[in-house]
Parts: structure tokens; sequence; C-alpha cells
């Protein structure tokens, strides 16, 4: 009980910390600034870009190392969700916007207008989604897509089931600890990753749809954010949540291991994720980079739920120095910044996507 | 015997003259100029919420009041208030209902019955406890009070789960309904403490002594002499806390386990709050769900109106029936 108190009391303080310190530079881990100035293209100028929580903290290293390089740039980013993001840019308050998804017709009308060009989606990092527990003696848990359909619709009520005991026929023993499933309350593109993933690869059990919210059944509880959840879940001793890998060892969870579409439990880590979305495709040949991905792609060692996030920039921008400076930012982080991927929590692009993002950069004026 | 010394009215050159009846109507301007804004404040939100929750009511295809869930940005709107009501008006009342007792008994000790010295001391600490921030309840109950009050539930539950409220939770009992009410109470009770207190010291001694003096014990002196003259501010202390209550916002959204269901079992997760449910999902959201918050919100604006109009009616209710 002590050591849980103090886990608890632990996130807690990362949790008022980084509301604290909501703003200003990340100082996550992995602060590796690994690329040699010299390599960095530079600009000089002022830029905002908001959206995306997911990649906040990836980014956030990208302008921490990239400012320090270039000396005269200042980036801002905001992780005020991708919904308000794409909304902002729409509204010319800021000059790139993170999303987790592409933009709907009615909400790229308005940034087009503004951007007095086509807007661009360009993909910038990937990350898995965990399926992450709190149970006691249990380190390595595997799921498949229909029991974790199963866990997150309340079929699925205690750890011993006799459906997670069949996807753990060589794991430890499981005990008859009661689920306590966590959603995400507010709308949240994870929601959407984990929908549409449960959608395509275990279509006859999940009833929920897809979408940043769903109508969840009573026994699933809610909690905001990915802190939220993080902390409800570890909260209670049998707790399972769908976070973002960066989350999962702040909060003291594990992370179970996925079936794959090659029928292999698969762990997440930044090498399985990237190996996922190397079959990924963008079947517009035109400049705006809208990514496909195939949940249930037959990949071996690929970790199933994972997801792209986007830049999102104008393609002839309104201030040629603005301009100048997101094509240096975004050469850099979609190159050298990739290497800062894995130590935050994300995995690097697959090499042929990642030129191809660096192509339409250099198009962008 | 010497006459009585001279009573305190101020000197008549004070009191009549040009200058203090200029000072007089420009008090009265003061004054009056803050009422009305007041007033106007209070109005100009009304209109803003109505406004704004209008368009997005309009979208909704399900009944309003008696939805459960909260979906306004759907491909089909369908949003209702059921539950966020139901769970703002539960998680408050059990936090009255723990908060009240304890808070009068505060209020009476420190005014009634505590050493002076230690009755300052003890208000002192009283008012710090209003002074720390909502966010601070709500960490405090999430990281420490969550998991002791889980063993509480359980154990609540074998041996007292005949009792409906403390029924099935399905086996979950962290962020419980009874922990967001705990919390609350925790929370409003400086506030009606420090208010009762305030009201109980303006109560006359004599009117205490003179019971006292007819034999009463301090009980007795409590009951008949202390206690209904200061009914109607008691009333307004404790309304006070409500309303803290009732619009808590991020306490609520950390230490409550949020489910579209309304369920008389406190011991374990379920329903929600207004105030937290704005919290949560406003910054995601696009004008049309924001519209559907703002309704929420409405709702809130109105069930505090009313809970408001209730204590006036009872305070003015017994303060009648004392005269008749």
């Amino acid at each position: 009980m002590v050591t849980r108190t103090g886990k608890l009391a632990g996130l807690a303080l990362t949790g008022a910390l980084t509301l604290a310190a909501c703003g200003s530079d990340n100082n996550t881990a992995g602060g590796t600034t690994n690329t040699p100035s010299s390599k960095v293209d530079c600009a000089k100028g002022d830029i905002k870009g908001a959206g995306s929580t997911f990649q906040k903290n990836i980014v956030a290293q990208w302008i921490k190392d990239y400012t320090a390089a270039c000396a005269g740039a200042s980036i801002d980013y905001q992780g005020v969700g991708s919904g308000a993001g794409i909304k902002q840019l729409g509204e010319g308050t800021i000059d790139f916007a993170g999303s987790d998804s592409t933009m709907k017709p009615e909400e790229q009308t308005p940034v087009d207008k503004t951007c007095g060009s086509p807007a661009l989606h360009l993909p910038v990092t990937a990350g898995g989604i965990a399926i992450a527990y709190n149970l006691k003696g249990v380190d390595n848990l595997q799921l498949s897509p229909a029991t974790i359909a199963g866990i997150f619709q309340g079929k699925i009520t205690k750890w011993n089931d006799p459906a997670i005991v069949a996807d753990n026929v060589n794991g430890a023993a499981l005990p008859p600890t009661v689920i306590t499933a966590i959603h995400r309350e507010d709308s949240s593109g994870t929601t959407n990753v984990i929908s549409k993933f449960l959608s395509a690869t275990a279509a006859a059990d999940w009833k929920l749809g897809e979408g940043k919210e769903l109508s969840w059944p009573a026994a699933i509880q809610g909690a905001k954010g990915s802190d939220g959840v993080t902390q409800a879940a570890a909260a209670a001793d049998g707790g399972v949540a769908y976070i973002e890998d960066s989350f999962v060892e702040s909060g003291g969870l594990s992370a179970a291991k996925i079936k794959n579409g090659a029928g292999e439990f698969t762990a997440l880590s930044g090498a399985t994720v990237s190996k996922a979305l190397a079959g990924a495709t963008v079947p517009d040949t035109g400049d705006d980079l809208k990514v496909k991905y195939d949940f249930a792609n037959g990949t071996a060692g690929a970790y199933p739920i994972t997801a792209l996030s986007y830049e999102i920039v104008c393609s002839k921008g309104k201030d040629a120095a603005k301009q100048a400076l997101i094509k240096s930012f975004l050469t850099y982080a979609v190159g050298a910044g990739q290497a800062s991927a894995e130590a935050n929590g994300f995995a690097p692009l697959p090499t042929a996507l990642a030129d191809r993002v660096l192509a339409v950069v250099k198009t962008l004026s | 015997m010497t006459a009585p010394a001279p009573p305190t009215v101020p000197p008549v050159s004070a009191i009549s003259g040009e200058s203090s009846r200029r000072a007089d109507r420009v008090f009265f301007a003061l004054t009056g100029t803050s009422g009305a804004l007041m007033v106007l404040t209070i109005i100009a939100i009304g209109i803003f919420l109505v406004l704004k929750a209008i368009p997005a009511l309009q979208h909704d295809t399900t009944s309003f009041f008696t939805t459960k869930v909260f979906l306004p940005e759907a491909a089909k709107p369908t949003f209702g208030i059921a539950v966020l009501v139901f769970g703002t008006v539960v998680t408050s009342l059990i936090a009255m209902v723990l908060a009240v007792p304890v808070a009068l008994g505060v209020a009476l000790f420190i005014t009634q019955y505590a050493p002076r010295k230690f009755a300052g001391l003890l208000g002192g600490l009283v008012d710090l406890l209003a002074a720390v921030p909502s966010v601070v309840y709500g960490l405090w109950g999430l990281a420490f009070l969550n998991a002791h009050l889980q063993v509480v539930n359980k154990s609540l539950n074998s041996t007292l789960g005949w009792i409906p409220i403390f029924g099935d939770t399905r086996g979950q009992y962290s962020k419980s309904i009874l922990l967001a009410g705990l919390v609350l109470a925790i929370m409003v009770l400086p506030i009606i403490a420090a208010l009762a207190r305030e009201v109980l010291l303006q109560v006359p001694s004599t009117l205490s002594e003179a019971a006292l003096a007819l034999g009463a014990t301090r009980w007795e002196t409590i009951r008949t002499a202390v206690l209904p003259p200061s009914w109607p501010g008691i009333v307004s202390a404790i309304m006070l806390g409500l309303g803290r209550a009732l619009g808590e916002t991020i306490a609520v959204a950390l230490v409550l386990g949020v489910s579209p269901e309304i369920t008389a079992h406190i011991l374990g997760p379920g329903s929600n709050s207004i105030a937290a449910n704005i919290a949560t999902k406003f910054s995601e959201y696009a004008d049309s769900g924001r519209g559907a918050l703002i309704a929420s919100g409405l709702v809130l604006f109105v069930i505090t109106f009313a809970v408001n109009a209730l204590a006036r009616l009872i305070v003015v209710r017994s303060a009648r029936r004392r005269l008749a």
C-alpha cells in the first residue's frame, strides 16, 4: 500500500509540475542533442504552433534542440488538442497546427482561406498506443484485439476471464481481480485510434464504432487527458487504459503485448511501431501527404496500435520570413530530429515516408 | 449619583451642512452603482448562456433533459443533462450531509466552548483551509484519499451492502461517488464553519447571559438563545457552501470516475457533474460542442438560483413563525 501511495503521489506531483510548467519548455528525459548544429540549416524569426497533445513532447524536444542550434529563432507549440489547433490555424492566430487526424472538409476550408493556398498534411512523427494495466504480480500480459474489445465494452469483467487466459497460455497465472477499465472522457485522437484499430481488427466484437468520443457503457469509467486516465488506471488494482507510450512508465503501469495481423504478440517499442508503418501508404500522389495505415496488416514484428501525427502548414505562406522558419524547422524535425523520437516515447518515421515529407517541405514557399 | 456619560452623538455641526449631504449623495450613488452592476452582470451572464445554448439545443436529436450520454459532436448530436444533474446534486448532497454537522460543531465549539486563545488559533486554521486551491484538494483526494477510501468502500459494501446506497458497484471502488462527496465536504467545511462562526459571534451576549441566569445549561442556552437568532445567517452559510459544492470543477474532475449512468451505489464510480464535464471537454470541442456545454452550464445556473431562492424562503418562513 505504501508503494502504491508513493507511486501515486509521484504521479500527482508530476501532474502538478506539468500544470505549473504549462507552456514553458519541456524537460522530459532524453535531451540527446546528438545533432551537430552544422547540419541545421537555420532560419530566424518567430513562429507559433498549436494542436495535438499527442506530439507535444517530441515537438518540445525538437524546439529545444533547434533553438539551441539556431540563435534568433523562437518557436512556440501549445498542446491544445488537434481540433482546437486546426481552428486556430483557420483563424490565423498560429502559423502551423499539429493534428493526429486529417482535416475534415469543413475544417480545411477556413484553413485554406486563411493560408491563401491549399494547406498540406505533413506526417512528422508516429507512436504506439499502449494498453497499459496495473495488476499485481503480472508483468507479461498478452492481449488479442477481440479481448481488448471485450474489456473496453464491459463484457470481460475479471482478469482471469477465459478469453484473457486463452491469450496467455504460457504466461503468468491471472488473479480474479475485477477489471477497472478507463477511457478518455474528453474528445481525443487516442480514442479515435483505438476505436479504429478495434473496428479493423475485431469487427465482430467491437460495437462502439469509431470516433474521438464514443458512447461507452457504464462499466467503463472516464477521466480527462492522458495523465488523468493514467492516474485512474494506477489508482485501481486491476486498472487498464489505452494511453500513449510515453505515459506508461511515468504512471508505473505495464504495457501489454498486442496480437498483430501476423498472429504474433508484439511489445510496444519505437522499432515495432516503425515496422508497422512500413506498410503504410500515401494514396494521393500530390504534396498533401495523408497517410493510409492498415491496422490489420500482417507485417511480422509490427506493433499494430500505431498512430501518425501531422503538422498542417500552408503550401504558400503569407509571411515569407515565417514560412522560411517553418521550412527550416520541419526540415530539421523530419530529418535529424527523428533521432530523438525513441528517447521521448515516439517512433521515427520510416525512411521512405520521411524522404517524401522532406521533398514536400522543400517546395514550401 | 452623577449623570450618565454624555451619549455618543456626534456634534451637530458634523451631521448637518452642505458637505455632509453631498457626501451622502455620492455614497448613495456609489453603493447604488455597485448593486446595479451586480444585477446587470447576472442578467448579462444569463443572456450569454441562453444565446449560446439555443443553437446547440436545436441540433440535439434527443431529449436534453432525459438523455444520459453527452455526445454533442457525434454525427447525430445526442446529449442530455440527466446524468450531469444527478451527479452534481448527489455529490453536493453527500458533501452537505458530511460537512454541515461538523462545520456547525466547529463554529459552536469556537464561539461557545473553546478557551479564547485556543478559539483564535482554531478559527485561523479554519480560515487557512478555505484558502487552499481546489486543485490541491483534488490531487490529494486522488493520490492519497482514494487508496484508503477504496478499502473502506469495500468493507462497507461487504457488511452493509443490503442498504441500496452501499450496494454492488461491479467490484469497482476506485474514484467513487463517495470520494467526490468527501473531497467536496472537506472543501466546503471551512466556508460554512467560518461564516457560521461569524454569525454566532453576532448574537448579543445578553441573550445567552439571560438564559444562563435562568438556570439553563450550556446546551439549553445554545438551543434556546444562540441558535434561533442566528438561524438565517447559518442557512446563508450553508447555502454558500452548497454553491461552492455545486460549482466545484477541478477537484470533481480529478476524483470522480465518470460514466453515463444514474446509480444509487455511491461506493463505486459513476455519473458526472456539470462543472467537471465542462472543464473536461471544453478545450477539445468546436462551437457546436461548446454550445452544448454552455447549455449544461445554463442548467447549473438555474439550479444554483433555485437552491438560493429555496434557502431565502426557508429563512423568511422561519423568521415569520418565530414572530407569530
